[in-house]
């Protein structure tokens, strides 16, 4: 209560001041005991959303679950007029494509990565990160539009028929080239893959400690045996988590795969064919369903959102395990 | 003479590696300026007034334009951002300046895992909960199902922002007498407004674009915002619609309004990193 | 720093203000919106309904928002009340009633036009209306019976023509549509082994094809794609200048889809009160066989009168005048009889036991 020694008022208006000051104590008192509850609050909410949401999807497919039994996961027959629910040919679509979507990615965006992290000189290393992490940015409606329009005819004239000449006698490439399908979702996928696993994975070999890199050119290495045998290595989970994190990426991309994928319930290895996602199917379906076949797109999506939660806790826990590791090695 | 065969052999080996990753870097590189070149390209050629000013058209008619969906969508994204913000904010907050490190980084990960949830399957929730309770499709629900994909990513670069504030601020108004509360909400965070500024445009770069949650919450609507509990129309799900038709004005119109998504978007990214350097440069100072 | 915050404070006052005012000069030119209606279902008569509801607005002020996605989601999207009405072309299974029933009561199926279902197809050198199939042949086709253009059941019905000896690219519906319950139900009635195999519905286990979303997607895939073959209602084929075939009827004429050959095929069928019919494969010799209906479905309790009168008023004026809209759109007008029959449904819609249609 120093100020009221600085007022040069009547000792009315100190009393006031004097009130003024309990009141603002008071209120700064209570401020303090709120803002970290109701901080705490809020960061419960993001907490607790995740869970919410699994339980509200649990409840609503539930009476889906119990009928359709494990079946959902081995039939491939989706009829809803007879109640017979199948979700396999879903599932092998999102396995196919997730798969060749990361064969497809990886080997682009580890050498991005490396090229990024370990060669360029840094007035490159700006501009082409940005670049790259652009793709990130752009809508997947978008790139589903660049799709539909530029890439999947350039798939049906040329690349197709490109790989059935040459290597039409495999099961992969034997099926009619349409530009739809398979192959050409995963080039999708894996253009959208590319930013989050690069970035990723920039981040896990910065985190390499320097003295690692120093010591193998001072044993007279190249440059490439230091990041094969050193950098790599010393990264290796951390770099399986930004494979992962990609994987993740993929497995919920709906909108740019759901306009090339071709939406039919093929279960073949014929790149070629069309076939559909968990995620298209739901985002194909899901409006047009009532009933038991709504409750059954609910339980798609509830196993979509598993998967997906599996395998971002594993990835996140990698990065987080690699990253980790530096500040303790230093 | 073996060393020095072999010696070329490394050199050889290490060249070739090398030139993989650059080339690797390459097809990234190239695959962004292909698909940017098609839809600046493309979308400049159809972008015109009539985009911004007339509305949506049937197929096989011409003329028309996104009008509609456009306020659709700037109306989703502020209503989204009113929904995600505060809460984002202020969790972002939590987890930098309370709690303890084993509940912070519990909440922490669900953030992150949140934020990989795809995005059909929170239209599927908000569809769920809102929609069918509510009997009606609704800007409601499609903002609360934008807000569930903003609110992890305000929420961690909230937090990452206010990490950044050194703690000799924080302890500097300590040692000045000033309530915890105080240090947070008048020292810290302000310290950490350019980097939660920089957040908040990041969501909302993220959600302009989203069109899975929409699909089922929003509907679509012809004469642009009607009301809170009304169906609503918006330019992901606009663009969709026009990309998988037949129709050539359609589809004309489908790029001229990606050319306008995608810039809007890249500007806003472009923002961020500009942001994000200058804080760079001022926390260095 | 302190210099920053303000400027970014007021940067973000200043566009607040700036969206604040955007709305509300928005908002004033907004007009009424108090009650416009909303409608979503079929694509099958998208281009007729869009017709419509611009006229309507035009000359009755009332609006009618309505979103083409599908048949299926037209049924279920009333069935859960999320909209004023539905629309679909595929009739309503009795477990659809039933669930329709258990949210508001008794809903009906109330007939808007007609329309004809083309044959689409993209075979270099073949000309539109120049390839004849018959109902046999196409439910062959789509069952990947027949794998090839040059395949002998198809060169038989046309010595004419040169046709390659290309796969033929199946194109359907990804979606539960109207549409393909029309296309369905005829090949049905014409081909045992699809009835059997594959049978009708809005959405059916193709055996073979593409899925295409909506009767635009097919038309879009058909459209690039060579040697494909698809199945989309008449006015998307011929506003997208896309070839169609002629259809060996059950009297054996060949005959092209048109407003006029779809009106021919509901002649001479016994319509039912409830309206609930599907007139494929029709006896008439000068019918197109694969015609349907379209209806719009509303429930006979309405739960807002004012939403009600409206809705009725439309649907009335949709039987009556709009017919005149049909022709030029490649749409059959009702026939007299099928008038009438809408009319009495139109007339059973009330509120609180009141109907809502007065003269």
């Amino acid at each position: 209560m120093n100020m009221s020694d600085d007022d040069l008022s009547t000792s009315k208006d100190s009393n006031k001041h004097k009130v003024k000051k309990i009141n603002s104590h008071l209120i700064s008192r209570f401020i303090a005991g709120l803002l970290p509850n109701f901080t705490r609050f809020c960061a419960f909410v993001v907490a607790i959303l995740l869970l919410f949401i699994l339980i509200v999807l649990f409840i609503e497919a539930w009476d889906a679950i119990r009928i359709n039994g494990w079946s959902f996961i081995t039939s491939s027959t989706w009829d809803p007029v007879k109640g017979i629910y199948g979700a396999l040919p879903a599932i092998f679509g999102t396995l196919l494509t997730s798969f060749l979507a990361l064969l497809i990615a990886v080997p682009a965006s580890f050498g991005a990565a490396i090229f990024l992290s370990e060669i360029a000189p840094s007035k490159v290393k700006n501009i082409a990160s940005f670049i790259i992490e652009m793709i990130a940015a752009i809508p997947s409606v978008i790139i589903g539009l660049w799709g539909i329009r530029v890439l999947v005819p350039f798939m049906a004239d040329f690349i197709q028929p490109w790989l059935s000449k040459i290597l039409g006698f495999l099961p992969f490439f034997s099926g009619q080239p349409t530009g739809y399908g398979f192959l050409t979702s995963s080039v999708i996928l894996a253009i959208m893959i590319i930013p989050i696993i690069t970035s990723m994975s920039r981040e896990v070999l910065r985190s390499v400690p320097n003295s690692q890199r120093e010591a193998m050119l001072a044993l007279g290495a190249t440059k490439w045996e230091t990041i094969s045998r050193v950098v790599l290595p010393y990264g290796n989970s951390g770099l399986v988590g930004a494979i992962i994190l990609g994987l993740g990426r993929a497995l919920g991309e709906t909108m740019a795969v759901a306009m090339v994928i071709g939406n039919s319930p093929n279960i073949t290895f014929d790149l070629f064919s069309g076939g559909m996602t968990i995620a298209t199917k739901i985002a194909s379906e899901f409006g047009e369903s009532g009933g038991q076949s709504r409750e059954t797109l609910i339980e798609l999506a509830l196993v979509l959102f598993v998967i997906a939660l599996l395998v971002n806790v594993i990835a996140r826990l990698l990065v987080w395990r690699a990253t980790k590791v530096k500040t303790e090695k230093g | 003479m073996m060393f020095r065969f072999k010696l070329f052999l490394r050199k050889l080996v290490n060249l070739f590696m090398l030139s993989l990753c650059v080339l690797g870097a390459l097809i990234a590189i190239s695959v962004v300026c292909i698909m940017l070149g098609y839809i600046v390209v493309n979308g400049v050629a159809f972008l015109n007034l009539d985009l911004i000013t007339n509305t949506s058209v049937s197929a096989g008619e011409q003329g028309g334009g996104m009008r509609n969906e456009i306020i659709g969508t700037i109306i989703l994204v502020m209503l989204g951002s009113i929904l995600a913000v505060p809460i984002g904010i202020l969790a972002g907050v939590f987890l930098s300046e309370f709690g303890s490190p084993r509940i912070n980084s519990a909440v922490r990960f669900t953030a992150d895992i949140l934020a990989g949830v795809p995005s059909i399957v929170v239209g599927v929730f908000v569809y769920s909960i809102i929609v069918r309770p509510m009997h009606s499709f609704s800007a409601l629900a499609a903002s609360a199902a934008l807000a569930i994909v903003m609110l992890p990513v305000v929420a961690r670069t909230t937090e990452e922002s206010m990490r950044l504030v050194p703690d000799s601020l924080r302890e500097a108004a300590l040692a000045l007498g000033i309530t915890r509360w105080r240090a947070v909400v008048s020292v810290a965070i302000p310290g950490a407004l350019t980097g939660i500024a920089a957040g908040v445009m990041l969501g909302v770069a993220r959600i302009a674009g989203e069109t899975a949650p929409l699909l089922y919450t929003a509907l679509g609507n012809n004469y642009g915002f009607e009301g809170l509990t009304k169906p609503i129309g918006a330019m992901p799900m606009q663009i969709y619609r026009y990309a998988i038709s037949p129709d050539a004005n359609w589809q004309n119109q489908a790029w001229a309004g990606a050319f306008m998504l995608v810039m809007m978007v890249l500007f806003i990214s472009l923002g961020v990193r500009w942001i994000s350097s200058k804080r760079k440069t001022e926390t260095n100072n | 720093m302190r210099k920053k915050l303000v400027s970014l404070l007021s940067k973000k006052s200043a566009l607040l203000l700036l969206s604040a005012i955007m709305m509300l000069v928005y908002f004033s030119g907004c007009g009424s919106s108090g009650n416009t209606l909303y409608g979503t279902g079929a694509t099958f008569p998208e281009p007729l309904y869009k017709k419509w509801f611009t006229e309507y607005e035009k000359q009755n002020g009332v609006r009618i928002n309505y979103e083409g996605t599908g048949s299926g989601s037209g049924i279920s999207a009333i069935t859960a009340g999320l909209v004023d009405f539905g629309a679909s072309d595929g009739i309503l299974t009795d477990q659809q009633l039933a669930d329709a029933f258990d949210f508001g009561g008794n809903i009906l199926s109330i007939p808007m036009t007609a329309g004809a279902v083309a044959v689409i197809y993209n075979i270099s050198g073949v000309t539109g209306g120049e390839l004849i199939l018959s109902g046999q042949v196409l439910a062959d086709i789509y069952e990947g019976v027949i794998k090839k253009w040059n395949d002998t059941a198809i060169t038989d019905l046309n010595p004419n023509i040169n046709l390659p000896n290309q796969d033929i690219l199946v194109v359907r519906r990804s979606d539960s549509s109207g549409t393909t319950n029309i296309f369905t139900n005829y090949l049905s009635k014409v081909s045992e082994s699809w009835l059997n195999n594959v049978g009708t519905g809005n959405s059916v286990n193709w055996p073979v094809g593409l899925g295409g979303e909506k009767n635009g997607g097919v038309a879009e895939m058909v459209k690039s794609q060579v040697n494909s073959i698809g199945y989309v209602e008449l006015a998307y084929a011929v506003t997208n200048n896309l070839n169609y075939a002629k259809i060996l009827n059950k009297s054996g004429n060949a005959v092209l889809p048109s407003a006029a050959t779809a009106s021919a095929a509901a002649k001479g069928i016994t319509l039912p009160n409830d309206m609930r019919v599907m007139v494929t494969d029709s006896s008439d010799a000068e019918a197109y066989s694969i015609v349907g209906f379209t209806w719009v479905l509303v429930y006979a309790n309405q739960k807002d009168e004012i939403k009600g009168k409206l809705l009725v008023e439309m649907l009335w004026w949709a039987i009556h005048q709009g017919q005149e809209y049909c022709e030029d759109l490649y749409y059959a007008r009702l026939s007299n009889e099928a008038v009438a029959k809408a009319e009495d449904l139109i007339k059973s819609i009330s509120y609180d036991g009141t109907p809502l249609h007065t003269g």
